[in-house]
């Protein structure tokens, strides 16, 4: 928490933290539309499909992050798990 | 023998035993010249093997100089200053006599081991790095470091034992113990193999370096995380390249640790995991063997050392002001330390391979060369590990440390030094992202044909980039982001730190209780015994029953009659 008193920060408001996300998240579209404008040289099949780089980011992200909140059933213990005898 | 001819080990080695006679700024000056001298007298060096010995039946070379040495050599130099002006405030309280020592002794014997030319000598250094680094894990002065840096060193030394024994057996086989291809061939091979995966950390002999590296001091984990597994990675690339085994160990390497990195809480630890991760680029390129990757996996490995010491002083910085480094217990620090914010994400940018920043212009030549190979699946592992790495250490690093949620802790900016040494490093990543034809590359060892910068390039790596950081601060903002917890993650080190104290302790209870068992049986079988011969042979008992002389009489004159039957018929 901020302590009392203290100036207020441009990223103290959650409505500019979220004004810059959509802000990426329009650089990113716009990112993808290039895709229309220039032909790119491509090595592996999957690179042909339109905006694959961007779609496989995000994808990819998605599955790790959930994988790995599934690993944490698996994997976690208290934090003094080796300590504890 | 001039002096640049002497191996550069022996600079830092001088250096380390006046270091502990010397105080204040005498100290600081040494410890800065020494990398800045050490490093310039390589410039001049021609290519051939130097300071040779004879031991017993062997020659022993301890300089061996080509394009792959000269290459680690610089950049061991260039870690070394980083991490000694990172380092250089610490005071006596702080164990700065013994950080100091043992930081010149580890950066001796990691130039030792670049420039051997023979395996005996890459032994004894390998040993040596064991043997000092260790010291920067207990210098922290923790239980948990002390019994952390313990494991360390038993799994470094046994590291350093499968090497000599492999290194014998070559020696045996062949008559030789030049450190040059071996290539996987026979015992001696595999053991050398296995001694050089325990340093670079392939998949379950990784967890002395997540285990031990965060239970460092805030300045100890830079110079620990510039060397050991470098010179592994060094050491592969000298003795197995092309060995298609590194393909499939390296992509595992680049991508297990992420799904840790996304769960551990300690910032330090994600790092660590983040480094097998990179060094799992490293080793796949080093697999593939073609002059696109081994450059690509060196280059990499260049770039590694100056970024993820960036990061590592960063969260050392972090640690050293606030006395703590849980992703739970941090955020907002923005607020007190906009330097070292701004350098970390210098870092972060360089590792997420973001064009103009160093980890672009390397880390794509082993993505190339993949794809060249018609490595179509290990091509998209890596894609996938990749937008990995943009996740913990591109994203998480910096935003859990200094945005988040204002953990409310005000504190001052890291000191000076440390300021000049991210700075340093920052400004290192930035050029060598930006103008890699002038920094890195004409270092590799093979000549470079590679053009990181075109268009296809440069858009779709940043589609990648735009698209998984969105995909993270997306999930943040929804909730599908998993909290920070304070918790241990199990890891191959559960094996030994869980398992096999209680798999001993269960085999000793039950040879306890099978040798009472045992006894017990024993003890009834004799005294059963006992009674069984007491009861023949005891007072008035069988045998020594009293019977009446008229018995005999009696028997006598019955054995008596049966002769005389017999005697008739």
């Amino acid at each position: 928490m901020r302590p009392e008193g203290e100036k207020e920060r441009f990223l103290d408001r959650q409505g500019n933290v979220d004004r810059l996300l959509w802000g990426v998240t329009v650089v990113g579209v716009v990112l993808l539309l290039v895709d229309f404008l220039f032909h790119r040289h491509v090595y592996h099949s999957w690179e042909r499909l339109w905006g694959f780089y961007g779609i496989f980011g995000a994808l990819a992200i998605v599955v790790l992050v959930q994988m790995a909140k599934g690993l944490r059933r698996l994997v976690m213990r208290d934090e003094d798990y080796y300590e504890s005898d | 023998m001039s002096p640049t001819d002497l191996p550069p080990f022996t600079l830092f080695f001088a250096a380390g035993l006046l270091v502990p006679v010397l105080r204040g700024w005498g100290r600081k000056a040494v410890v800065l010249l020494v990398p800045v001298v050490g490093g310039l007298s390589l410039l001049g060096l021609e290519p051939g093997t130097y300071s040779q010995i004879t031991v017993l039946d062997y020659t022993l070379t301890l300089m061996r100089v080509d394009k792959l040495s000269l290459l680690f050599g610089y950049l061991f130099h260039i870690a070394a200053f980083l991490a000694f002006l990172f380092a250089l405030h610490l005071k006596k309280e702080e164990g700065a006599t013994l950080q100091h020592t043992t930081g010149l002794l580890y950066a001796g014997a990691a130039l030792g081991a670049v420039f051997a030319g023979d395996f005996i000598t890459l032994f004894v250094f390998w040993e040596i790095l064991a043997l000092t680094s260790v010291f920067l894990v207990w210098a922290r002065g923790s239980n948990r470091s002390l019994a952390s840096g313990l494991r360390y060193l038993i799994v470094n030394v046994v590291s350093g034992v499968l090497l000599l024994a492999g290194a014998l057996i070559h020696a045996h086989e062949t008559g030789s113990i030049a450190f040059t291809y071996l290539g996987l061939d026979g015992l001696a091979s595999w053991l050398i193999l296995l001694a050089f995966g325990i340093k670079a950390g392939f998949p379950l002999l990784h967890n002395w370096l997540v285990d031990a590296y965060p239970e460092a001091t805030p300045t100890g984990t830079v110079f620990l995380s510039a060397f050991t597994t470098k010179v592994a990675v060094y050491a592969l690339a000298r003795a197995f390249p092309g060995t298609d085994l590194l393909i499939w160990v390296g992509v595992t390497m680049t991508a297990f640790p992420i799904f840790y990195a996304v769960i551990e809480n300690d910032l330090r630890r994600v790092l660590s995991y983040s480094m097998i991760n990179q060094i799992g680029f490293m080793v796949v390129g080093i697999g593939l063997g073609t002059s696109l990757s081994v450059n690509g996996a060196v280059a990499h490995a260049f770039n590694d050392v100056i970024f993820k010491g960036l990061l590592m002083m960063s969260m050392g910085a972090v640690l050293y002001r606030t006395g703590k480094i849980n992703g739970t217990d941090l955020g907002g620090l923005y607020k007190s330390m906009p330097l070292t914010a701004s350098f970390s994400m210098v870092g972060a940018a360089s590792i997420s391979a973001l064009p103009l920043f160093s980890g672009f212009v390397s880390k794509s030549m082993v993505m190339a060369a993949a794809l060249e190979g018609g490595h179509g699946w290990l091509w998209v592992l890596l894609l996938f590990a990749s937008a990995g790495v943009v996740e913990h250490a591109g994203i998480k690093i910096p935003f859990f440390s200094f945005f988040a949620h204002d953990s409310g802790i005000r504190t001052k900016e890291a000191p000076w030094n440390m300021l000049l040494a991210m700075g340093t490093a920052s400004v290192l990543c930035i050029a060598i992202g930006t103008f890699p034809q002038w920094t890195v590359y004409p270092l590799l060892p093979y000549a470079v044909e590679y053009v990181p910068y075109d268009a296809t390039h440069v858009i779709t790596q940043l589609q990648l980039l735009f698209f998984s950081s969105l995909g993270v601060f997306w999930m943040m903002r929804t909730g599908w982001y998993p909290p920070e917890k304070r918790s241990v993650n199990l890891d191959s080190d559960w094996a030994y730190r869980w398992l096999a104290p209680r798999v001993v302790g269960a085999m000793g209870a039950a040879a306890s209780s099978l040798d009472q068992a045992f006894r017990r049986v024993a003890l009834r079988a004799v005294g059963a015994s006992l009674r069984a011969v007491a009861r023949i042979l005891g007072p008035n008992e069988g045998f020594s029953k009293h019977y009446p002389t008229g018995y005999m009489v009696l028997w006598v004159s019955i054995l008596l009659g049966a002769y005389l039957l017999f005697y008739f018929l």
